[in-house]
């Protein structure tokens, strides 16, 4: 099953490559990762999307948490939360498409963030499933290039995770 | 007061109470090594090559208890210190390293002797620290010896590049550290442990398999009331010999792989099964699934979270600093109304003394052609009167070592049982030597293994260290050839010692004692006289039964009942 795991860690050099080794050396899967220091400068905030069965969930999560620069590690599924996404998506929008294209773009609410006569670059924010939608609408030998951010995720309401 | 890196780092080592670094200089540890020129708090131990300086620090570390501690420079100094580390990772040694690294001005710029230290070593220690501001060393000195001693213990790597070494700063030793993201569990939950203490004492059958964790968190005097009080069995792993008794009647000998038939079977029939600091290790249960069984339920104490339903799923599992669970566990079964009951027990008891009976470790004892490798053991055992450090290698021998040396102590019998790294019998018996200076310390070893770190008989000369190497010399890799003849139809394949030394010219050109001894009479005269020579390094070459296999065995991928007992079982 497909879990997303929120770290805090201490933002130090060699943090990420030993959560990315971790994952190597014990042959976990990563789906995507993102990171990056939180309002608290010396704490980073890391998204892991990942999956496994409740076993090796549980190992990845005790794994984590015997990192010594890993603060907390809280496993989202296990509470309502919220993720999202960014991509950025570089397609070919000539002539008739041109219109169709972005009517397309407007809408899964996308926008588009650099033009040229034979190109749009569109900007899109979502969960993983909104933009695979996206991508399968437009034709996809007009996708010339994405770049994904993977998810970054939150929990729902009050519930804050922090030092 | 402004000090250099290396006084501060020597300054640290001496606050921490560390009485042997065990190093080899080189280029980027040239200022530290001055340093400890200059000063005699800490005295540095020369081995010949940086490995043995690694297994050094840790054969002082497991018998002593205290952190062991080595130095080595950049570069080929720190690959050729990799194996000693994840020898001590894999055993849970705690152990503090001291690394060169190039000046931070260089790193990254394939300089001469550069290694990515930090990125070499990350997955076998438990953390690594590269100092770039020396500013920083003292505090991460002090972190660095924190973290290799707490929790579950493991080696920490503190990598000092030469121009922090150089450079001056403030020095002030911290007088605690505190971390927030490293904040060991220490007492187990008491609920918990009363529903452990409840299970065990409605066990109709039940087993207590102890592991290196109760030697590593000093509890074998605990386990060893527990186990008592309640009349069970108790078995223990290869790293938990000398964690319960060996001698005691209790004691149904080690498990796994080449345990005995007792523990193994007992291991496979109990109905609650007490498993402490140890972790259901592939060589202990064999194959998980053969393991399972559905009316049997577990309890697991261990001190780290992630051991604990990793291979084996189980019932009660207890997190905690092992004396503190076993002394809670104590006073609750002290408290509790209900005993054990008596003739579920005493049936169970006759169950194990039906398996006991089938003598799964005897061997051809009347032999007067040939050595047969247990008996040297045993008459080590008997010459020694069982008070000695054994130190061994990695194969046949160290089974043979665990099986026929009674270890009725802990932190007796020193081997590398994770990473099982052949090359440890030698420099781990020294650094047992430094710490017990006065006490028989024995490397039991075959004549493959000890040349993987033989120079350190250079060492054993420097320092006078009276090391007896026992040598079970069967001229082959034994344990390759047991597989070999077992698994692969007698092709050994590559598994035959060609142009081997004289190994008494080879001791003797190094300085020391040696006896080549080929006849079963000849074995417990030359023990004694070994030990006889008090001062001096005595290297007694054995030589063994070419054919002799180590039995019982659980051949791999099967379950602990599937057991080989003897040549006749094949």
């Amino acid at each position: 099953m497909r879990h997303i795991l929120s770290l805090l860690l201490e933002n130090e050099a060699g943090a990420l490559s030993r959560v990315a080794g971790l994952f190597s050396a014990r042959g976990y899967n990563i789906e995507s990762l993102t990171v990056a220091p939180t309002e608290d400068p010396t704490l980073s905030r890391m998204t892991i999307v990942t999956s496994g069965s409740e076993d090796v969930i549980e190992q990845i999560t005790k794994q984590l948490n015997k990192l010594i620069e890993v603060v907390k590690v809280f496993d989202l599924n296990e509470g309502r939360h919220i993720e999202r996404e960014l991509m950025l998506v570089k397609i070919r929008a000539e002539g008739k498409d041109r219109e169709e294209i972005k009517r397309t773009a407007d809408i899964f609410r996308g926008r588009v963030i650099d033009v040229t006569d034979r190109i749009y670059t569109i900007e899109l924010t979502g969960t993983r499933d909104k933009l695979d939608a996206f991508l399968e609408a437009i034709d996809s030998a007009h996708i010339l290039e994405t770049v994904r951010t993977g998810a970054s995720g939150i929990g729902r309401g009050e519930w804050i995770l922090r030092v | 007061m402004q000090l250099s890196g290396a006084e501060i780092t020597l300054r640290c080592l001496a606050e921490e109470g560390v009485e042997f670094l065990f190093g080899y200089p080189g280029g980027a540890v040239l200022y530290i090594y001055d340093e400890i020129f200059k000063q005699d708090k800490v005295k540095h131990i020369l081995v010949r090559h940086e490995q043995a300086a690694i297994h050094a620090a840790d054969g002082y570390a497991r018998s002593s208890g205290r952190p062991g501690v080595a130095i080595v420079t950049s570069g080929p100094g720190v690959t050729n210190a990799v194996t000693g580390i994840a020898t001590a990772f894999l055993d849970s040694i705690p152990m503090v390293i001291i690394s060169g690294q190039v000046p931070t001005r260089a790193i990254g710029l394939d300089a001469f002797q550069e290694v990515d230290t930090v990125g070499i070593t990350r997955p076998c220690v438990k953390h690594n620290f590269l100092v770039k501001d020396v500013n920083d060393l003292a505090s991460t000195i002090k972190k660095a010896f924190y973290v290799a001693t707490s929790g579950r213990p493991g080696p920490v790597l503190v990598d000092i590049p030469k121009d922090v070494s150089q450079h001056l700063a403030e020095y002030s030793y911290p007088s605690s550290v505190s971390m927030r993201s490293y904040n060991p569990v220490i007492k187990g939950h008491a609920g918990q442990i009363k529903k452990a203490v409840q299970m065990l004492l409605e066990a109709k059958r039940p087993m207590i398999y102890a592991g290196g964790g109760v030697i590593l968190g000093d509890a074998s005097q605990l386990l060893t009331q527990i186990v008592r009080e309640l009349g069970y069995p108790c078995t223990n792993t290869l790293m938990g010999l000398g964690a319960y008794p060996a001698t005691d009647k209790q004691f149904v000998g080690m498990l796994g792989m080449h345990g005995t038939y007792e523990a193994n079977l007992a291991m496979q029939n109990c109905d609650v099964l007490l498993a402490i600091g140890a972790r259901f290790d592939d060589r202990v249960i064999g194959n998980p699934e053969h393991f399972y069984q559905p009316g049997r339920r577990i309890i697991h104490v261990d001190i780290d979270p992630s051991s604990i339903s990793k291979r084996v799923k189980v019932d009660v599992p207890i997190v905690g600093n092992l004396a503190d669970v076993a002394d809670e566990m104590l006073k609750q079964l002290h408290a509790s109304d209900a005993k054990p009951d008596p003739q579920a027990l005493a049936a169970w008891w006759k169950q194990i003394e039906e398996w006991r009976g089938r003598d799964c470790l005897r061997f051809d004892r009347s032999n007067t052609e040939i050595i047969k490798p247990q008996a040297v053991v045993e008459k080590l055992y008997e010459v020694t009167n069982g008070d000695a450090y054994i130190t061994s290698d990695v194969g046949q021998h160290q089974m043979w070592a665990a099986q026929y040396y009674k270890f009725d102590k802990p932190r007796r019998w020193i081997n590398s049982g994770g990473l099982g790294t052949m090359g440890f019998g030698l420099p781990s018996a020294m650094g047992v030597q430094f710490a017990f200076p006065n006490d028989m310390v024995a490397c039991i070893t075959g004549e493959a293994s000890i040349q993987m770190c033989i120079q350190e008989l250079s060492t054993c000369k420097q320092y006078h260290l009276p090391i007896k190497i026992v040598n079970l010399n069967n001229r082959y890799l034994g344990m390759v050839r047991q597989w070999q003849e077992l698994q692969h139809g007698n092709r050994y394949s590559e598994s035959y010692m060609e142009a081997l030394p004289d190994f008494v010219k080879l001791a003797e050109s190094y300085g020391h004692v040696g006896f080549k001894i080929e006849s079963p009479a000849d074995v417990e005269g030359a023990l004694r006289e070994a030990f006889a020579l008090k001062d001096r390094t005595v290297f007694l070459d054995f030589q063994t039964d070419q054919t002799e296999n180590v039995f019982p065995m659980v051949p791999g991928g099967k379950g602990l009942s599937e057991m080989i007992l003897g040549s006749e079982d094949l």
